[in-house]
């Protein structure tokens, strides 16, 4: 095959189609952001989960410590449970608790993770039951009536007077 | 005279048909050339030259200004609910998602579908395809398949950098003269926008306009009536088919690849 003027126009072509692709994997899709540390998987039990997906972050103190792998729920407590992968180089005292978290008013929600005490670390396959599920707005809501309803209620009573 | 006699119906039925197993036997043929067509890449890398260098012009021009447009549009839009730093995952997924694979279609059926419509045309008017199959050369081998094969490599490519400088042009008008912070533009962009199921999936649809409208344009002048008249028609159907195509396969693969 005989080379011609437009193997070096083809070839510019090509690497300016590279290098899009590569800048909408990179920059766009932050394909970097895969980090391939080594991890250790945790199960955490919650009774409510919120909004929390597959690869979810986990934080503590804000920063990233690890990802959330799978969420399945358990057929006998109808609690959720969840698959952490928690990095290596991380490590957390076993009496650690979680809970979920907001990020600003309307973010998304990850899982904050609150270092305990014990002496001993997280391993592998370990299972977290001190957790507090994710806030659930009608249930707040439901409290805050109900709440002041019997703050009226009581403050009748005190006053002698009925409603 | 009753235009809508038994014989009418079945004789339409049977050429449209006819048609449609045409144009699938001649899809199959430059889908099986692929092998024998690219032992001779010299054919293929001037074709890459002509469908994809020379379109490269308009889909920078036209990617920015998409990008200038939506990242005004957007910001107009995100600032009423306060949450202008989504300014740039919006401008990504609209281009990577749908804006990029469906204009790049467009441009590319303006700029190189038209072109070889009416190049194979005329090579047809001209007899050059009849003295090609009395010399016992395949012209499908040997001028639709090249053609083909370069328009589906070309169109990936440019459906990319159209994404790529739509994102720049939304990055020069949020950042640069609107004002959003250029940390939350990108980190907003980053963390909703998937490497596989929004980047891979723009460049399948793209791979999937290219199959379609090459193969309508090449079909359309290898069909084309051999008279300047026809010529003119040829292109303009390859204008209207393959636009009204690649705005229907977008609808189909969009439903395919986004729905949960």
């Amino acid at each position: 095959m005989q080379r011609s003027k437009n193997d070096i126009w083809v070839g510019l072509f090509v690497l300016i189609g590279a290098a899009a692709v590569l800048f909408l994997a990179l920059k766009a899709a932050n394909l970097l952001s895969f980090n391939f540390d080594s991890t250790y998987k945790v199960v955490a039990k919650f009774d409510n989960i919120g909004g929390i997906k597959p690869n979810a972050a986990i934080k503590s103190a804000g920063v990233l410590v690890g990802r959330v792998e799978s969420i399945a729920l358990d057929p006998e407590t109808f609690q959720a449970n969840v698959n952490l992968a928690m990095q290596s180089k991380f490590a957390f005292p076993k009496d650690s608790s979680l809970k979920i978290l907001t990020s600003g008013l309307l973010g998304e929600q990850y899982i904050g993770i609150v270092p305990g005490g014990d002496d001993k670390n997280l391993a592998a396959g370990d299972v977290i039951k001190t957790t507090q599920s994710a806030v659930v707005l009608e249930d707040l809501i439901s409290q805050f009536l109900f709440s002041k309803a019997a703050d009226g209620g009581n403050k009748a009573d005190a006053n002698g007077v009925k409603k | 005279m009753s235009w809508m006699s038994p014989s009418d119906i079945g004789f339409g039925t049977r050429s449209t048909l006819g048609g449609w197993g045409y144009g699938a036997g001649m899809f199959w043929r430059l889908l099986c050339s692929v092998g024998r067509t690219f032992k001779r890449f010299g054919l293929v890398r001037d074709q890459i030259h002509f469908l994809g260098n020379y379109s490269l012009a308009i889909i920078i021009v036209s990617g920015l200004f998409v990008g200038f447009v939506l990242g005004l549009q957007s910001y107009y839009a995100l600032q009423r609910y306060g949450s202008s730093e989504a300014l740039g995952l919006l401008v990504a997924l609209s281009l990577v998602r749908e804006l990029g694979p469906v204009v790049t279609g467009l441009l590319y059926t303006g700029r190189a579908g038209t072109a070889l419509t009416a190049e194979i045309g005329i090579m047809k008017r001209d007899e050059v395809l009849s003295y090609m199959e009395m010399t016992a050369i395949d012209p499908v081998q040997r001028i639709l398949a090249p053609r083909f094969w370069a328009g589906v490599i070309a169109m990936p490519i440019l459906a990319a950098v159209f994404s790529a400088v739509g994102i720049m042009g939304g990055y020069i008008v949020g950042v640069l003269m609107i004002g959003v912070d250029s940390g939350a533009f990108w980190s907003q962009m980053q963390s909703g926008t998937d490497v596989w199921r929004d980047v891979g999936n723009g460049i399948v649809k793209s791979m999937v306009f290219g199959l379609a409208v090459n193969f309508i344009a090449l079909l359309q002048g290898y069909e084309a009536l051999p008279t300047p008249e026809g010529v003119s028609r040829a292109t303009t159907r390859t204008v209207v088919v393959a636009s009204l195509t690649v705005l229907g396969l977008d609808f189909i693969l969009t439903a395919l690849m986004f729905s949960i």
